[in-house]
């Protein structure tokens, strides 16, 4: 009997506070509340506004949002599909969309992939160990968030141009990093370096290193350790932050721009080109390749709010 | 000022917090809300807080219904369990704020304003904290400040809601006595919730016990200790030994043997027999209504503790026994068992 | 760990250590001419004072849209919540190309807006209505978690208190949220003065009226001449550093709540 008092009590513990701490308006029946009228609702509940203050309130909100965020995303599609289907999908096997197409994956397979690698080890030096200079580092991972694309970019002329401080060496050696696809990468890896470290740091500094410690202590080596402890652990902020990296290794334009020199079928990448043809008010070939880079944000969000409960659900076991 | 609560109902979903509930609280009195979480203590104060609404009932203050009112204008103060301090104001501009926020018709001068404050972080005993932050105070302190602050807006009655629940235990002791002279000092018409027995016993004058969402017991601290109402309220306010019976007529039985005690009115069908621990009078094999071997003692104080082993058809039940003393007992010794005071509720369920 | 340091510096010391050695081949006269030239000082005017401007809007909307989306519920209420992402997800060039096409005389907003007078593109309304674009869920994401964890009891005992509504919210609940709300704003502000994808199209890009810093850097790169480039990024550069510096201390501060005034 006492077992079932204790179970009983704690439910009805948290559906006591339910009401108050979910968020002002009763969640069940929201309309109910607002047609029970004002006076009676802002009395019911200390916690909310009347009713026409909440209406304007919403109403801005979604105004503003439909007007400055939604909106834009219907142009890009309405622009595309302007003159029809068929001139969209032809606009998209243009040898120089497919081009840049081509570019571009190339380009965030290979900074996603070293970020991947060099993102675990940073997130893990700085969550795992003590050392010195350990805050300098998280400077210096956070830093391309902070700096402008173009500055981003500028750094790789100083140091690849041909007025740069490796240029002279480079020309001399027949070596083209600059107005190429190297400098391409190097750019897009500046910029997206911090997405997996900043990803994984929190995570794994809250798990500690309790559980690599019991590894090791039943015989795991360093590397099984990494596999098949900290790995799983790990695996769902590793993905959301590969997502995003890839996400703006993808759709970089700032860096990118600076580096990249505008080689028609060369060095555009899906951006660039978007810009290209934009000015040379070819509408619906640049809202073509537009519309997939917008694709692929609204993919990206989808994965993103779909890992991002994942995540929670690792913390706490809370289904809302 | 006096409080009283008529046929109050309170629903969340299909489960009832509070299911008809009356009470009457007279002026001047400290009142304890004991019961167990979920008991629904802390939702009636609530709703007479008007933090709450009832789905049906009255609320009255003072004879003036309440529930006309919304909680900020029912000039109640309320002390909520953590504190809920204003983190970005002072110490001083925390216990302002009820002043300050007053309509400007009846608003006072900010002479009268930082007086009346002055007045109330000496009566706290804190007058020295006035220009910290809520986060720079240890948690007994801030409990007080708390205090001071729905004092501020000389409320006609004060509430607080397990206001030592989030104490170490050595402050919370403090505390309790220094809230039971505070109303001495004060006089306000005030009611804590708890769900800590020995808390509700010492600083409350009265005390109403509630269980799931009903009150069982309103009662001195006395009273509630010494005749407990319900099976609930001896279960919960004090420890209990608890041994199934049979009633019928005036025969108690346990076990299909008979204990030579008195029904004293229980109904007949299944019950429970409810003695307190030191209400067990020990005697020579043979002498009470319980046999037992005593499987171990400890001596602690003015007591022994023993656990004794009664045997029953179903194998044996241990129970914990209190006993003065004058004579040692023994581990392994056989020994009778004798309520000297107890008592028989029916079972309900 | 060796490999960590190694990659870090290749990728972002050594980049940097260029810009700065850069700016060390200038002289001091030659740095300070760049810099307070008129083409150049006005591009770090227009830069600076439309993302403070849309800075301001950010806070203010972004405020409305965090109450809304926390405070309320509301068909679409999660679409809505998701949709802030967008101008953090969406690329930037692709967000410039919408901007312009919406805003353009005649576009679907550019249209109506020019039968009041109003033109946005190609203006420095435009530039501003980019920036309040990318910078709006910066201030939203800072200050959602903020109103989402706020005691529940700090309002009951307020209203306990005799406050009403709007003393509620005004005096106890936005004052706790002010070291979110600067921290949002600060970001939105950084963002906006170094943005460029999404700025450049519907700027217009004119010279002393329109033209952003991060351009004109695109411009004197374009032009070879990389000591003025670098000069302009250096200063967006300390700029930036001072806000990041800013919100580091303010965060401190909200931690330790100690008083500002």
């Amino acid at each position: 009997m006492s077992m079932q008092t204790g179970l009983a009590t704690s439910t009805t513990q948290l559906r006591t506070y339910a009401p108050s701490t979910d968020v002002s308006v009763a969640a069940p029946a929201p309309r109910l509340e607002i047609a029970r009228g004002r006076s009676t609702a802002a009395r019911q509940n200390p916690r909310t506004e009347p009713g026409p203050i909440r209406f304007v309130i919403i109403a801005l909100a979604v105004t503003f949002l439909s007007v400055f965020v939604v909106l834009p995303l219907v142009v890009v599609f309405a622009s595309a599909f302007s003159k029809g289907v068929g001139a969209y999908f032809a606009a998209l096997a243009e040898p120089e969309a497919l081009a840049a197409i081509k570019l571009t994956l190339l380009v965030a397979a290979v900074s996603v992939t070293l970020n991947l690698v060099f993102g675990v080890v940073a997130a893990w030096a700085i969550s795992k160990f003590e050392f010195t200079g350990k805050t300098f580092l998280i400077t210096l991972i956070d830093l391309p968030f902070s700096v402008s694309p173009v500055i981003s970019g500028l750094v790789f002329v100083l140091l690849f141009g041909a007025q740069g401080y490796f240029g002279p060496w480079l020309q001399a050696h027949n070596i083209h990093i600059l107005f190429a696809v190297p400098g391409i990468a190097l750019a897009t890896i500046f910029v997206t370096f911090p997405f997996v470290a900043r990803a994984l740091i929190p995570l794994m500094q809250e798990q500690g290193t309790q559980e690599e410690e019991a590894a090791i202590s039943l015989g795991a080596s360093g590397l099984q350790t990494f596999f098949r402890v900290t790995l799983p652990n790990i695996k769902w902020g590793l993905l959301y932050g590969v997502l995003l990296c890839n996400a703006r290794a993808m759709g970089e334009f700032g860096a990118v721009s600076v580096v990249s020199g505008h080689i028609r079928g060369e060095t555009n990448t899906m951006p660039l080109l978007v810009e290209i043809l934009y000015n040379e008010y070819q509408f619906v070939a640049s809202f073509a390749i537009a519309s997939l880079l917008a694709m692929l944000a609204l993919i990206t969000l989808v994965v993103k709010t779909v890992l991002e409960r994942r995540l929670d659900e690792t913390e706490v076991p809370d289904g809302d | 000022m006096a409080i009283e609560v008529k046929n109050i109902v309170k629903k969340f979903g299909s489960f009832a917090a509070l299911d008809n509930v009356d009470l009457k609280v007279a002026d001047g009195e400290l009142l304890a809300l004991l019961g167990p979480s979920g008991s629904g203590k802390t939702t009636l104060l609530r709703i007479i807080a008007g933090l709450d609404w009832p789905d049906s009932g009255e609320v009255a203050i003072d004879g003036e219904n309440a529930l006309t009112r919304g909680a900020s204008e029912r000039q109640v103060g309320f002390v909520f369990q953590h504190y809920a301090l204003f983190r970005h104001m002072t110490v001083f501009e925390n216990v302002a704020f009820g002043l300050r926020v007053q309509p400007r018709a009846i608003r006072k001068d900010e002479a009268t304003i930082r007086a009346r404050v002055k007045e109330l972080l000496d009566l706290v005993q804190l007058d020295w904290l006035s220009n910290r932050y809520p986060s720079q105070l240890s948690g007994g302190q801030r409990q007080r400040i708390a205090l001071a602050r729905a004092l501020a807006i000389e409320p006609r009655i004060l509430l607080l809601d397990e206001p030592f629940g989030a104490l170490d235990a050595k402050v919370r002791k403090e505390l309790r006595q220094w809230l039971r002279s505070l109303h001495n000092e004060i006089h306000v018409t005030s009611i804590f919730v708890t769900h800590d027995q020995e808390e509700a016993l010492e600083v409350a004058n009265r005390v109403v016990v509630m269980d799931k969402g009903k009150i069982e017991q309103i009662g001195t601290p006395g009273e509630v200790y010494d005749n407990p109402a319900t099976a609930f309220v001896h279960g919960f306010i004090g420890e209990s030994i608890v041994l199934p019976v049979d009633v019928s007529g005036d025969a108690v039985r346990l076990d299909g043997r008979p204990l030579n005690i008195a029904a004293h009115g229980a109904a007949s069908g299944a019950a429970k027999l409810f003695v307190r621990r030191h209400d067990m009078a020990i005697g020579p094999a043979g002498s009470g209504a319980l046999d037992g071997a005593i499987r171990h003692v400890r001596s602690f104080g003015p007591i022994q503790r023993a656990e004794v082993a009664l045997s029953g058809r179903e194998g044996s039940t241990v129970i914990e026994i209190d006993a003065p003393r004058d004579r040692e007992l023994q581990a392994g010794e056989i020994v009778s068992l004798q309520p000297r005071r107890y008592r028989i509720f029916a079972t309900q369920d | 760990m060796g490999l960590t340091l190694t990659w870090l510096s290749v990728i972002i010391l050594i980049p940097l250590a260029a810009l700065f050695l850069k700016t060390f081949e200038l002289s001091l006269d030659q740095f300070w001419g760049v810099i307070t030239s008129r083409r150049t000082l006005n591009a770090l005017k227009i830069s600076f004072g439309l993302s403070f401007a849309a800075a301001c809007v950010n806070l203010v909307m972004g405020t409305i849209i965090v109450w809304a989306l926390v405070r309320y519920r509301f068909p679409g209420r999660r679409l809505f919540d998701a949709i802030v992402d967008i101008p953090f997800a969406l690329p930037t060039a692709v967000a410039g190309v919408a901007l312009t096409q919406l805003f353009a005389q005649k576009g679907w907003l550019g249209a109506p807006l020019a039968e009041l007078g109003i033109k946005v593109a190609f203006t420095p309304i435009g530039i501003f209505v980019a920036m309040v674009f990318i910078g709006i869920p910066f201030v939203v994401r800072t200050v959602q978690p903020v109103l989402i964890d706020l005691d529940v009891e700090i309002e009951e005992a307020a209203a306990s208190l005799g406050a009403n509504r709007w003393h509620t919210v005004f005096r106890v609940i936005l004052p706790s949220l002010i070291p979110a709300l600067l921290t949002g704003f600060a970001l939105a502000f950084a963002r906006a003065v170094g943005e460029y994808g999404s700025v450049i199209f519907i700027a217009g890009n004119l010279p002393n009226v329109s033209e952003i810093a991060p351009l004109l850097v695109v411009i004197r790169l374009s032009e070879f001449r990389y000591a003025d480039a670098t000069a302009i990024a250096v200063v967006m550069l300390v700029a930036s550093f001072l806000i990041i510096f800013l919100i580091n201390r303010l965060q401190r501060w909200a931690q330790a709540r100690i008083p500002v005034h």
